[in-house]
């Protein structure tokens, strides 16, 4: 690892500060400290956000707000999230192995924005709300790319609000070895259905049209025997090839809707 | 330099070492604890799991200062000079080992599973060990010896 300097913020304010040099922002460190010892990220300096005041989770009546320092093993034995988002708690519980779960924070994971990662597709599909210190930011406009969201360079996430959805599941099929999504679909039933696609698309997590319109006319499995999911722009790699990931995304959002039932 | 402060194995210790010390470089060069291991030092292999608060830790993924003002306990903090911990006497007694590399991560999973849920079933045991692997035995004794400790513990 290169040197750097490890700073903690007291609040966003001061970390905005903090981070003019070169900075970069650390919550649980369970993907940058394992970047920047294989040398492919230096910060000169880490801004930790530990003291904060950013973890916590609060029970909204019709939603459930989510601090972004908040660990994944918090979200995982929550009773609110439990209650509330079942599939939310299902989905952390799933993340990493228990040492990343015991580390790694849910603001960490969004921000990333690994094309892989669990928590987007919960973000999008759930129809999430991105707190930051200066603005709100729908998850419609968070995820921009592959390791891209909205935030500027001195923006910080400080809390997600997930409304409670009537019914929700995520469906996962995981690289065997890294635990990390080959293809994870998480779908949510409210006023509408929104099934959100994480660990195929080249540009990272996003919505399928074609299969919310099927789930919108007919909520269960069946009704995506008839969609079709194209395998263009989405991830070909020694893991799975497009079209195995696309049937893999049919697999996973039936699997899902038969487990919201 | 940046001073890192926090108990260690019930003591406290403080020092200054570079900013981007390794906690697991920390443990075995600065404080001369080399029980905890480095296997695979890309957050795969578990031989470094040490406990912050009693939570296991991959110590290879975070740096020494981030655990300042914490209660950071190594294999060497688990057991006492005239007896082992019962998750070690019954790795010991199940031959939950063979080289004996990937063991010191293996029993501070193993303690923070059986602390979290003394009533484990061998699937949640299994579950629990994901992130320690193994390539010696199979699992089978290693599972084995889990379960014998979680008796012992729960008699405790």
């Amino acid at each position: 690892m290169y040197q750097t300097k490890y700073v903690r913020a007291t609040d966003t304010n001061d970390a905005v500060t903090k981070l003019n040099d070169e900075g970069k922002l650390l919550a649980g460190g369970m993907t940058l400290i394992p970047t920047m010892k294989q040398r492919l990220a230096s910060p000169k300096t880490l801004v930790d956000l530990a003291d904060c005041g950013l973890a916590g989770i609060e029970d909204l009546g019709n939603n459930l707000r989510i601090g972004a320092m908040t660990r994944h093993v918090d979200v995982e034995t929550s009773n609110s999230v439990m209650e509330g988002i079942p599939a939310l708690a299902a989905l952390a519980a799933k993340i990493g192995d228990r040492q990343v779960r015991n580390r790694g924070t849910i603001g960490g994971s969004i921000a990333n924005n690994d094309p892989s990662a669990c928590y987007p597709s919960a973000v999008l599909a759930l129809d999430a709300t991105i707190h930051t210190n200066s603005r709100d930011i729908a998850a419609d406009d968070f995820f921009v790319g592959m390791f891209e969201t909205a935030l500027e360079e001195d923006e910080i996430i400080t809390a997600i609000s997930f409304p409670k959805p009537s019914a929700a599941a995520y469906s996962k099929f995981p690289n065997p070895a890294s635990r990390y999504a080959m293809v994870g679909v998480f779908v949510a039933k409210g006023d509408t259905v929104r099934v959100a696609v994480t660990g195929a698309g080249e540009d990272g997590v996003f919505r399928h049209e074609g299969l919310e319109t099927a789930l919108v006319r007919s909520f269960a499995p069946e009704a995506i025997e008839a969609v079709t999911v194209s395998s263009d722009e989405l991830i070909s790699d020694i893991h799975a090839p497009g079209d195995y990931r696309a049937h893999l995304v049919k697999e996973m959002t039936k699997r899902a809707v038969a487990a919201c039932s | 330099m940046a001073n890192v402060s926090f108990t260690f194995n019930g003591e406290s210790i403080s020092t200054n070492v570079p900013d981007n010390t390794l906690l697991v470089d920390f443990i075995r060069e600065t404080l001369g604890k080399t029980g905890t291991h480095i296997g695979c030092d890309t957050s795969q292999c578990g031989a470094c799991v040490i406990h912050i608060n009693r939570e296991s830790i991959k110590s290879c993924s975070i740096l020494a200062v981030m655990a300042n003002g914490q209660d950071v306990t190594s294999i060497e903090g688990v057991s006492n000079d005239e007896e082992m911990h019962p998750m070690q006497q019954a790795f010991h007694e199940n031959h939950g080992l063979q080289c004996g590399f990937c063991t010191p991560g293996m029993v501070m999973t193993a303690i923070e599973l059986i602390t979290n849920n003394p009533i484990a079933s061998e699937q949640e045991i299994r579950e629990g060990l994901e992130g320690n692997i193994c390539r010696c035995t199979g699992y089978h004794n290693i599972v084995k010896s889990i379960q014998a400790a979680a008796k012992v513990m729960a008699e405790k």
